[in-house]
């Protein structure tokens, strides 16, 4: 910092009237306010505005902490949506009610600097109460200046939440009335049932004595942030003259007779939290976290070993949620892509997982692929009866339909021109000791059947999803199964309207 | 090395390319993903994850922290797009780059999960108060996904604009090939952020200006900032060199209207496929070029008319334009498209 003057400690001068006399001004303030647009050598606060004690107390307090350089100053909407006007740090102005999500996304992005977030009643306490109780909530490491003048300053003078019972405003002109308004919200308490904040207190503008604990009460709440404790918060009542229709002086009083009764001066709060034991996640390089780079025994692409006899083949996996229908469609695509094919894998999703039941769409091509959507696939693996009864009227003519059970439903009737074989898939993984590799019979007799894709590729797939040994095995057996039974077990001879069997 | 990603992946492996190290949100399906995805790997790279309240503090946050000076972006889907119109509005204004993905889903209202394109005018037009434009990309695949978010994070920067990623439902949950390189990316400078240093000390982030003439003023900049932006437009041909029907679509619907494109030549019908993949700025130049080589343009949308406004306008009434669009979730079948052409084109032939 080039000017050492600029970290001594400024006292207040108090005069015989109990003013406050402002003989030196802060060299955290700017000299000229030239962001305003006249009057530059003054404030526009009103004559005896909290506001304007507030920031001076503040801009003390880190003169005297001396980190000027490294305070980046939040200003609310409301009367003092214009501090970047005086504070000469570095200045964000928000959104109404905003101020302590904005200072929680600076704070994160600079966490060795000083955020400030300075709030009115209305922008902290009514259409901000989540953004604070959330950032309070989580401990963010910034210091909230919290002004409560019981009304909207900016906007003229209407309700605000901490609005006296009976305190008359231009939206509340018979006086609040906690029947229709609800009663005043105290912040400071209610900050105070969290657990995560460091520091809360409430203070008042209302006299010397009180504005000198103010004082050590805003430094302490920057001092903490400077030594990184955590969520510090100070209630301010602060005098609103201009709206109030009081000088100065009544208004200070109005401040102690009429405010405090209803907001108790107090420190709530004043000591740190435990924290429970941080699970830091591991930090890696970004090629292996985006996995671009292989990972070591991998199996990898394998274009050029199987062909494919199609242009396009597209595949419809539909069943139960929990019958592995989304991953069988994943596999199916994990293995085109492997084997050089242009790919997709397009889900249902959300209410209808809910119901449970679930289909997939997979699309295998040598050229790009346009719709992700199919209309009429080749091939449809139906595991259960629902889906055969829903989808198999899409099948392609010429199509497959691959049905986990012994037989079709008797009533059911195939659509023209489409075969369809019937494979006790469940039955046959649950001999192999797990219902959940149905899915892998399903790919085996698929492969088999149709030679889409290769057995080789799927084992490869496979062999880098499952980890577990055991498991592994038995998906071995089930593909292999599914294989076999399109291999040595008697074909369901489908009939086709003309009486055609295959 | 290709790998089989899902698009709302995609978008985080894409900002984490691009150098963004934070992320807040909020989740919404069909979204989600691309918070998980943020919360799986930002934080693994030094970066910061966290979920928000609401997505009015998630958009208040990233107006923090682009405010800081870093790459920053946020995730949502419709209602909660809705949500963060007024923080949009305030980074504009406040000119704060930044990236938000909406994946749109179904409205008006809660409306459903399922793919709709109904947020354009939110996006594309505005939505926030106030004379502002975001810059709109709406990628059509899940590579896009990536690539367009890092497109994104420059565009925004460069102009210090919020860009939007306009995907929908289908593109967010589809999973295809993904192809990354890592590159060492060179963050650009930011001399106009406050960063807490002594160099930044005197910069202000703001958007409130009392004097009329102050207002105006700050308009105009942003004014003559967007008409330089127009250099940014992206488009995609398909099949236009002979054309006589100019099929135009975004996004998921440009996907099917390629298969219609082939299906109808097939038929003997000369179709092209016009993709804006710039949204706002949008391709009117090069489109009003492609459209006076053809008889007729059909916009297809999933919504109820919302682009073929961009287009009309672009064409000027010297081409006949006419409009299919499906709402609800519903998206069109490449047969339920060949069959609407058809039905459109049946005076010409
Ligand atoms: C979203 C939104 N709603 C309403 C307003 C209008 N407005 C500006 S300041 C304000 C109230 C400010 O009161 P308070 O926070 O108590 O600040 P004071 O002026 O009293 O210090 C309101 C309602 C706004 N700017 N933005
Ligand atoms: S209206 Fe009230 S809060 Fe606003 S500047 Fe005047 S005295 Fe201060
Ligand atoms: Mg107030």
């Amino acid at each position: 910092m080039a000017d050492e003057s600029k970290n001594a400690v400024v006292e207040p001068v108090v005069s015989n009237n109990g003013y406050e006399v402002i003989h030196s001004k802060s060299s955290l303030f700017y000299d000229l306010y030239e962001r305003k647009s006249e009057l530059k050598h003054q404030t526009h606060y009103c004559p005896g505005c909290g506001h304007g004690v507030a920031h001076k107390l503040i801009a003390e307090a880190l003169q005297e902490l001396g980190v000027q350089d490294k305070t980046i100053f939040v200003s609310p909407v409301g009367c003092s949506v214009f501090a970047y006007y005086y504070f000469d740090v570095g200045n964000v102005q928000v959104p109404h009610g905003r101020a302590p999500a904005s200072a929680t996304g600076i704070k994160r992005a600079c966490p060795d600097k000083i955020v400030i977030s300075y709030q009115g009643d209305g922008d902290l306490a009514a259409i901000g109460t989540a953004e604070i109780i959330h950032a309070a909530n989580r401990g963010e490491k910034i210091t909230v200046f919290f002004v409560n003048n019981a009304i909207y300053g900016m906007t003229g003078g209407q309700m605000a939440p901490t609005t006296l019972v009976g305190q008359k405003s231009t939206t509340s002109p018979w006086g609040r009335r906690p029947v229709n308004e609800g009663f005043p919200l105290h912040m400071a308490e209610l900050i105070s049932t969290l657990e995560a904040p460091v520091y809360v207190e409430r203070v008042a503008l209302s006299d010397n004595k009180n504005i000198m604990k103010a004082r050590r009460a805003i430094k302490k709440a920057l001092e903490n942030q400077c030594n990184g404790v955590g969520f510090s918060f100070v209630e301010i009542l602060s005098p609103c003259p201009t709206i109030w229709g009081k000088d100065p002086v009544e208004a200070r009083r109005w401040v102690l007779e009429a405010m405090v009764p209803t907001f108790p001066l107090n420190v709530f709060r004043d000591h740190k939290p435990e924290m429970p034991v941080n699970n830091a996640p591991p930090q890696r390089p970004v090629p292996d976290v985006l996995e671009i780079t292989p990972v070591e025994g991998a199996h990898g692409a394998v274009a050029g070993k199987h062909a494919h006899h199609f242009k396009n083949f597209t595949i419809k996996v539909a069943g139960f949620g929990g019958q592995g229908v989304l991953l069988l469609g994943q596999l199916f695509t994990e293995m085109g892509m492997r084997e050089g094919l242009e790919v997709s894998w397009l889900p249902s999703y959300g209410p209808e997982m809910r119901s449970g039941s679930a289909h997939c769409h997979v699309c295998l091509s040598k050229e790009r692929i346009g719709s992700p959507l199919i209309s009429h696939p080749d091939a449809l693996i139906a595991m259960n009866e629902i889906s055969l009864r829903k989808f198999a009227p899409q099948v392609a003519p010429g199509g497959l339909i691959l049905y986990n059970r012994d037989t079709l439903p008797a009533d059911f009737a195939l659509p023209p021109g489409v075969r369809a074989i019937c494979i006790p898939a469940s039955e046959m993984a649950d001999k192999l000791g797990s219902t959940k590799v149905t899915n892998i019979i399903m790919m085996g007799a698929l492969l088999e059947e149709t030679e889409c894709l290769s057995p080789g590729t799927a084992m490869g797939v496979i062999e880098d999803k499952v980890k577990k040994v055991a498991l592994l095995e038995t998906n071995r057996k089930a593909l292999a199964a599914g294989r076999e039974f399109i291999d040595h077990q008697v074909r369901i001879a489908v009939t086709q309207p003309d009486g055609f069997a295959e | 090395m290709r790998q089989l990603c899902k698009g709302n992946v995609a978008v985080i492996k894409g900002a984490i390319l691009a150098g963004c190290r934070a992320y807040y949100g909020y989740p919404i399906t069909p979204a989600s993903e691309i918070a998980e995805a943020a919360a799986l790997y930002i934080p693994q790279v030094g970066g910061t994850f966290l979920q928000a309240e609401s997505e009015v503090a998630a958009i208040n946050m990233v107006y923090g922290a682009a405010a800081a000076g870093v790459r920053v972006m946020t995730a949502s889907s419709g209602p909660g797009l809705s949500l963060m119109q007024e923080g949009i509005s305030y980074l504009a204004g406040s000119e704060l780059p930044c990236v938000i993905v909406d994946v749109v889903r179904g409205g008006p209202g809660l409306g459903n999960i399922a793919p709709e394109q109904s947020d354009y005018f939110a996006m594309v037009k505005g939505g926030g108060h106030g004379n502002y434009r975001n810059i709109v990309l709406a990628p059509a695949s899940v590579q896009e996904m990536a690539d367009l978010t890092v497109l994104a994070f420059e565009l925004s920067d460069k102009y210090r604009n919020p860009a939007i990623v306009l995907a929908d439902g289908f593109i967010g949950q589809m999973m295809e090939p993904l192809d990354l390189e890592y590159r060492e990316v060179v963050l650009p400078d930011k001399p106009w952020a406050v960063k807490g240093t002594p160099e930044t000390r005197a910069n202000l982030i703001n958007s409130i200006y009392l004097e009329p003439d102050e207002l105006e003023e700050h308009q105009r900049e942003m004014e003559a900032k967007y008409m330089r932006a127009h250099v940014e437009t992206r488009h995609e041909l398909y099949q236009t060199e002979d054309a006589e029907v100019l099929l135009v679509g975004f996004g998921i619907v440009s996907r099917v209207l390629r298969s219609a494109v082939e299906t109808l030549r097939q038929d003997g019908v000369k179709a092209g496929l016009f993709r804006p993949v710039t949204l706002w700025p949008f391709p009117s130049e090069v489109l009003a070029e492609e459209a006076a080589k053809v008889q007729k343009v059909i916009v297809v949308e999933l919504s109820n008319g919302q682009m073929v406004e961009d287009v009309r306008l672009a064409l000027d009434g010297k081409v006949p334009v006419e409009f299919y669009g499906r709402v609800g979730g519903n998206v069109p079948s490449v047969e339920e498209l060949h069959a609407q052409v058809m039905e459109r084109i049946a005076s010409l032939v």
